[in-house]
């Protein structure tokens, strides 16, 4: 086992070093120069030259892009200058943000979402199926922003049940309670099309197991059906739902970005969007290169985990 | 294509995304003939006027903007730039995949692990860096969308590709000296085409909210143009105080991406031959009863009677009768073989006894099961439940499926006893080590821990007949438990059948469509053709004198050890197919007794002799 975690681990590090070059080449990409960018269009030749000599700008292109890669793993992703503060500081306050809201809602739609997929293929073609399969193509077809306006409408202003924005309260306590009643509304936005797929795909995953002889055989040894389904039955369709949870976790991701503007979060998603309307090049470059990297140890270990829980790869 | 637009047409929920779709892309391509305002003109001394109340049918923006004008000219954008990035993707993935699936090896590796790179991002940070690079504006936000979207277009496509650059006539345009370019056009593109068309249908929705969440973000279509993201985006600011400008461009883009869905999931249907055939539905936990006739029990004094029963299969407009009025008995300490051809019923009469017929398409309509006086067709399901892996058990046809593949030996068996008897864990534990055991699996501790997969071929149904005797059965019903294994594991299995029935006084019902089998272990035999029985009876009767000519025949398809050179004979044609069955014996078309009497009249079973009964107008009646 750990033989195989160590060998996914090792096979990281070239999918780690094509992400930090394609974030490279689209930031090289960008027209016009860097140095006027910061300096302001009255800056001087001299100092434009200077800046540009001590950003190491003057070197070709794959020099300046291993001087980088060198930085970057010893933790230096440069400075902001929008924020005039590390990259790194401000990227991990702020994704620890998003790993709040993200994850919250990621472990809603994999729980709603499993539940639902099993729940409508046990009862296919019946009244609960037709109902779930019908909310789940609401789910997956409304824009995630939208959903967002619409429940601030509905829960926070009408209905005053939760806050209308943000991680905090203002004024009082920063305490858990808090955290849940401001988490509660955008983690809920956030999860919904992803739990419609993961129902989605989890009751196509469910109907395919519940025609296997090994589910007869539960049956004919006189389980009762919920044995049936949720032990035999969904114990081996997690082993093809759990691929989905993965991939359905970077779109979670995607979508925190639209869900921290609509609810004025405090996430990294933001923080790219406003680096980018402010032209903060090396804020948009550590933050991209830093959630990627997150992302390919987490797919990582769901590797590991789906590798766990089918004894037949271990052979 | 019309038969797809039948299937299409067939789901209505598609068939109302199709109606929209074109209905809302009609209104775009129209929106420049319209007699409405300038969607652009600001009037701030009507700002935020509310829906039907002044000129403008769905109220004014922040800036007094007619937003029924700008609804209609944003969709109209929304759906253009959609479009556009569908086909910039589709067009650039599609390049890639047929390249790399075309010439294969380096390439494919090149190309492939790039695309896997591309993957490797949660896809807006891609679209974010590369928004970033070139700056907001909508035409970079739909290269961004566009560039995100290439790798599925390109897995998809260099997987077709790859699948025919191996076929015949890709081979022989190579021969005939065509260059590559020429082949990949003329021969390539042809074939690969319509999964083009289909991945961009169902990825055009996609496209759209995706470069409709960059607008939102304001990173796509800069003001004064406006797409539906960016109005979403626009309103924002006023969301509380006139909600209604955000509703509309929210539900229209709703609208949009659900009619685009619908149609996608009605086209995936119509494609995939799979769910035309209602395959891919899960078998209830009980066989369906319906239209139900109870039959009169034939007998009482039997362990287990199963009389009169009838099992059809309801698939479409077809109506198989897999088993039609199927009389047999079980008794204690016999071994009862019911064997003919696949397709006769056999293994359906032994799945419907306990309720464990697929269904759908299974249909219980008739007959009677007694067990001990209660009618096993029409008790209740947790009576059933607690005679399933009971009094009555199972043992499958393959043993590898037949058991779960992620737990192991020990867990399985242990669920088994638990799930009838209240053990302590120390005792099941016991029991399942004795019950490995019985069946003869050496070192039994060791193998309990084992996985199925780990296992051989008849060590894996000795766990499955160690299952079946968990809770000290009084009936087994095996349904062709040696078919799947070898020959000499095949003889070891039955020897252990044998055993149980001289030695525990078990029943068992043996299904086989062997009679090399049938005279090794029973002590009765019934053969079905076509859903009934034809002849029925002790088996060393019917081995030796066999009465209905299909028996005779079958026996004729075994083969003998040290009997001489014979030739070993088959029987022509097919058996029928059980939906269109006419009057008159079944067999008639293959038989070579047939007289015109055969096929007028339904023929009953009669006895021959004191044990034997036969289906058959002229049997032949050995004295």
């Amino acid at each position: 086992m750990l033989g195989y975690i160590l060998k996914r681990l090792l096979s990281a590090i070239p999918v780690l070093l094509g992400i930090s070059i394609i974030v490279f080449l689209i930031m090289a990409m960008i027209p016009g120069d860097p140095a006027t960018a910061i300096l302001g269009s009255y800056a001087t030749p001299e100092n434009v030259e200077k800046l540009n000599r001590d950003l190491g700008l003057d070197k070709p292109l794959f020099k300046r892009y291993f001087i980088w890669l060198g930085n970057i793993l010893q933790g230096d992703f440069g400075r902001s200058y929008s924020l005039n503060k590390n990259v790194i500081d401000e990227v991990i306050e702020r994704f620890g943000a998003t790993l709040i809201l993200a994850g919250t809602s990621f472990i809603m739609c994999s729980l709603i979402g499993i539940c639902a997929g099993v729940l409508s293929s046990a009862k296919q073609f019946k009244l609960t199926d037709k109902l779930i399969t019908f909310i789940v193509l609401l789910g997956i077809s409304i824009p995630s922003f939208f959903l967002g306006m619409m429940m601030i409408l509905l829960f926070a202003v009408h209905l005053r049940w939760f806050p209308v924005s943000g991680m905090w309260p203002i004024y009082g306590a920063r305490d858990l309670t808090a955290l849940i009643s401001h988490l509660a509304l955008p983690a809920s936005a956030l999860a919904v099309v992803a739990t419609g797929v993961i129902a989605r795909l989890s009751r196509s995953a469910m109907l395919e197991i519940l025609r296997q002889d090994f589910i007869r055989t539960a049956r004919a040894k006189g389980l009762d059906e919920k044995t049936v389904i949720w032990r035999h039955a969904l114990r081996a369709a997690m082993v093809s739902i759990l691929p989905i949870l993965g991939i359905q976790a970077g779109f979670v991701l995607s979508g925190a970005v639209y869900i921290e503007m609509v609810f004025q979060w405090p996430g990294v998603g933001r923080m790219l969007v406003d680096a980018i309307l402010k032209r903060d090049i090396l804020l948009v470059q550590g933050g991209v290169v830093f959630v990627a990297a997150c992302y390919v140890i987490f797919n990582i270990a769901v590797d590991v985990a789906q590798h766990l829980l089918d004894p037949r790869i271990k052979a | 294509m019309i038969g797809f637009i039948k299937l299409l047409s067939r789901n209505r929920l598609s068939l109302a995304g199709l109606v929209v779709i074109i209905l809302v892309i009609f209104t775009a391509l129209i929106t420049p003939i319209l007699p409405i305002s300038d969607p652009d003109v600001i009037d701030t001394k009507n700002r935020f006027k509310t829906p039907f109340t002044t000129d403008a049918l769905l109220g004014t923006d922040h800036l007094g903007r007619d937003l029924m004008s700008r609804l209609l000219w944003g969709t109209r954008l929304s759906l253009a730039v959609g479009f556009c990035a569908a086909c910039i993707a589709a067009l650039i993935g599609s390049a890639l995949g047929i390249i790399a699936g075309f010439y294969a090896s380096r390439v494919d590796n090149i190309i492939m692990r790039g695309i896997d790179m591309l993957m490797a991002f949660p896809y807006i940070l891609l679209a974010l860096a590369i928004v970033a690079a070139l700056g907001p504006g909508l035409f970079n936000a739909l290269i961004a969308v566009a560039i995100v979207n290439i790798p599925f277009f390109a897995r998809n496509i260099r997987g077709v590709t790859l699948g025919i650059t191996h076929k015949e006539y890709i081979d022989a345009a190579r021969l005939s000296g065509m260059t590559d370019t020429r082949i990949i056009i003329t021969e390539v593109l042809p074939n690969v085409f319509p999964v083009i068309v289909i991945a961009m249908s169902t990825t055009v929705g996609w496209m759209i909210l995706e470069t409709a969440g960059l607008s939102f973000l304001g990173l796509g279509s800069q003001p004064p143009q406006a797409d539906l993201g960016s109005m979403l985006g626009e309103a924002r600011a006023a969301l509380i105080t006139s909600p209604y400008t955000s509703v509309v461009p929210g539900a229209m883009i709703l609208i949009i991406v659900m009619a685009i869905n619908l149609l996608g999931d009605g086209i995936r249907d119509a494609l995939d031959p799979r769910l035309k055939s209602g395959v891919l539905s899960s078998p209830r936990p009980r066989t369906l009863v319906a239209n139900y006739n109870e039959a009169k029990n034939l007998d009482r004094s039997e362990l287990l009677s199963v009389s009169k029963l009838r099992t059809q299969f309801h698939i479409g407009k077809q109506n198989y009768k897999a088993v039609d009025g199927v009389s047999i008995y079980a008794k204690k300490g016999a071994c009862l073989g019911i064997i003919g051809e696949s397709g006769s019923g056999k293994s359906v009469t032994a799945l419907s006894i306990m309720g464990l017929v697929s269904s759908p398409p299974g249909i219980i309509t008739g007959g009677y099961v007694n067990y001990k006086g209660s009618n096993l067709i029409h008790t209740n399901d947790q009576e059933l439940q607690s005679l399933r892996g009971n009094k009555i058990s199972y043992v499958f046809q393959d043993p590898l499926s037949s058991l779960h593949p992620l737990y192991t030996v020990q867990k399985q068996l242990e669920e088994a006893i638990k799930a009838h008897q209240p053990v302590s864990q120390e005792e099941v534990y016991q029991r399942s080590i004795e019950l490995l055991k019985s069946v003869r699996i050496p070192n039994p501790e060791q193998r309990a821990k084992d996985y199925p997969h780990q296992l051989s071929g008849g060590m894996r149904q000795r766990v499955n007949i160690a299952m079946a005797l968990a809770n000290d059965p009084e009936i087994i019903i095996a349904d062709e438990p040696t078919t799947a294994l070898d020959v000499t594991v095949q003889a070891q299995i039955l020897s252990l059948f044998r055993e149980l029935t001289r030695e525990r006084g078990l029943a068992i019902i043996f299904i086989t469509h062997d009679f090399g089998v049938v005279s090794q272990i029973c002590d009765e035999v019934a053969v079905m053709y076509a859903g009934k029985i034809v002849e029925y009876g002790p088996s060393e009767m019917i081995l030796n004198h066999p009465a209905h000519p299909y028996t005779s025949r079958l026996i004729g398809c075994v083969p003998e050890l040290g009997k001489g050179k014979r030739e070993l004979a088959s029987i022509d044609g097919l058996p029928p197919m059980v939906d269109r069955l006419g009057h008159g014996c079944a067999f008639a078309p293959r038989c070579e007794k047939t007289i015109s009497e055969c096929l007028n009249n339904d023929i009953k079973l009669k006895n021959i002799n004191a044990n034997t009964q036969v289906r058959c107008l002229k049997p032949e009646i050995h004295l």
